[in-house]
């Protein structure tokens, strides 16, 4: 297969998983709008003003970057978890397997729609805020390159996810079980500097915590760690995560017998 | 020449310990219409998924057209074309999309992929569903729809793996007639189907697998001449008590009205007509117990790969 050729196959897939999620828009990028305007809400207006500063900031300057990466998050895997296990579920999988379309095409096919609904969702998220509370941006390099990196690489650990999944529930067991603590422990709604030492070390080992604080860095330009580290573990993190997804396809685990 | 398909020493034991494939070895000419025949369980689907790379192979080799699918799969690959037994579209897209997007995966522009899509959806009668969400078409369409996926990069090999189950005469008789224009038209094609009146009439060759082997592999004209005898129905035009005892034939009777003829192959059929009329009786009509193939199929598949009696 030629690069162009490879080209068309990517576009063909990041087209289809782009419409998949644009065509069902009412439950993929309303309800993650509607919560955290509710976060805003409740978090920002009505218990922030009580709670007072965070890091030199009003509390809901605070969390808005947080919980627009949370969005990100969520997103970016729900998007290439459901995508990646409904192909297998429904078979069409076969239609790229059976194709000349090389594995590492599927891949950054399907990563790329889940980068898609992340940004399309960190946007709208975005512009919620701006509805609560205008800000500045910092650093747009840092922002929009954490917004990319971290939809990047929830989009691989989706498909890791819809590579193992044998049945619905086990789309959900990650998300519900390992995602959604480890974003809310990662320093959305708090610094680690107020924790006892012995809890800040161990939020340490929370990968999350990287990118909110990398992002919150892009937003406010203060940051619990260092930028450096928060870039080096979340590109570790992809490129791991790539290779194991790719050897995965390659093997045809889950998807071939 | 190298044929369109050559398959050496094909295994296939999966996960558990059942043996799908136990060594088959076949090619498939350039421009050949073929069948491949067996009864359920036979291994026919482990095989097709094997050339569609969606079974991974424990042994052996599979090249089409001089491509091995194992060394350079990107360009065995693109001469290819499956439709599979089950649905496996995505229900929740249009099916002009289902069609453009396969396209996409073998590398054709949008816009061309589209082009494609619209020949082959008018040619199968589909044009007008192209903005329906393919879950919402019938089993008929679905499965034309898949026909049109697999032809949209035009593949030189089409493998067809039971295409008319459940679709009515109607329409497998246009969908014959389609398979057989584009097979004219020079594509290589590799039907499986448990119709074998559907084999006897579209294909040139014929190959049977049972419990993984291949257990013939020959023209439809030659398998059909190692016939010995075919059994004929006849329908006679007053009731009868008893079968009539014939010089040179034994009759059974079904009922009063219905005889049944076993023919040898270098027989006559005059021969027994003389006889019956000499006795009397009428024959106003006369078939085949069962379709000749079908007829050969059980008698191979009860005999493993001995001689058909």
């Amino acid at each position: 297969m030629k690069a162009r050729e490879k080209l068309i196959a990517f576009q063909t897939i990041f087209t289809k998983e782009t419409l998949r999620f644009a065509r069902i828009w009412m439950q993929t990028v309303l309800p993650p709008v509607v919560t955290t305007a509710l976060y805003f809400i409740i978090f920002g207006n009505l218990i922030g003003p009580r709670i007072g500063e965070m890091e030199g900031f009003d509390y809901m300057e605070f969390i808005i970057p947080g919980l627009i990466m949370m969005a990100v998050i969520t997103n970016s895997y729900a998007n290439v978890v459901s995508s990646f296990y409904g192909s297998k579920f429904q078979r069409h999988i076969e239609e790229m397997l059976i194709s000349p379309t090389p594995n590492y095409v599927i891949l950054l096919g399907y990563v790329s729609g889940g980068v898609m609904r992340g940004v399309t969702v960190g946007v709208a998220v975005t512009i919620v805020s701006l509805l609560f509370k205008p800000f500045n941006i910092h650093s747009l390099p840092v922002m929009l390159s954490m917004f990319v990196l971290t939809s990047i690489l929830f989009s691989l650990a989706g498909l890791i996810n819809g590579v193992f999944a044998n049945s619905f529930d086990d789309i959900s067991i990650i998300p519900t079980f390992v995602l959604t603590p480890l974003t809310y422990l990662g320093g959305i709604f708090y610094s680690i500097n107020m924790l006892p030492e012995f809890w800040q070390k161990l939020s340490l080992v929370n990968p999350i915590l990287y990118m909110i604080n990398a992002f919150r860095y892009g937003f406010l330009g203060i940051s619990d760690i260092s930028l450096l580290t928060s870039y080096t573990i979340s590109g570790g993190f992809i490129v791991a995560l790539y290779l194991f997804s790719l050897y995965l396809l390659r093997t045809g685990r889950g998807i071939r017998t | 020449m190298t044929p369109a398909l050559s398959i050496r020493d094909l295994k296939k034991t999966y996960k558990g310990g059942h043996v799908a494939l136990k060594g088959i070895s076949l090619d498939v000419a350039r421009g050949d219409f073929f069948a491949l025949l067996g009864p359920n369980g036979a291994g026919k689907t482990t095989l097709i998924g094997i050339l569609a790379s969606l079974v991974n192979a424990s042994a052996g080799s599979v090249i089409v057209f001089g491509h091995d699918l194992a060394r350079e799969p990107a360009a065995a690959k693109a001469c290819l074309g499956l439709v599979p037994q089950e649905f496996n579209f995505n229900m929740f897209e249009p099916v002009v999309e289902v069609v453009a997007n396969q396209a996409g995966y073998y590398g054709i522009p949008r816009a061309e992929a589209f082009r494609r899509a619209e020949v082959y959806l008018k040619h199968l009668d589909l044009w007008d569903k192209r903005h329906v969400m393919a879950r919402n078409v019938s089993g008929g369409m679905k499965r034309r729809l898949m026909i049109a996926r697999a032809l949209v990069h035009e593949p030189r090999l089409l493998i067809l793996d039971e295409p008319t189950a459940g679709v009515d005469i109607e329409i497998r008789r246009s969908m014959w007639k389609f398979l057989r224009e584009i097979n004219n038209a020079g594509t290589t094609i590799i039907l499986t189907t448990h119709y074998l009146e559907e084999a006897e009439s579209l294909c040139r060759t014929i190959a049977i697998i049972d419990e993984g082997e291949l257990i013939s592999n020959t023209s439809t004209k030659q398998l059909l001449n190692t016939l010995q005898r075919e059994t004929f129905i006849l329908d006679v035009e007053k009731p009868l008590d008893a079968a009539p005892v014939l010089p040179q034939h034994t009759l059974h009777l079904v009922d009063e009205h219905t005889l049944e003829a076993e023919i040898q192959r270098n027989e006559s059929i005059n021969t027994l007509f003389a006889e019956l009329t000499q006795q009397g009786i009428r024959v106003l009509s006369m078939r085949n117990k069962t379709n000749r193939l079908e007829e050969l199929f059980m008698r191979l598949v009860e005999n493993g790969a001995g001689e058909p009696s």
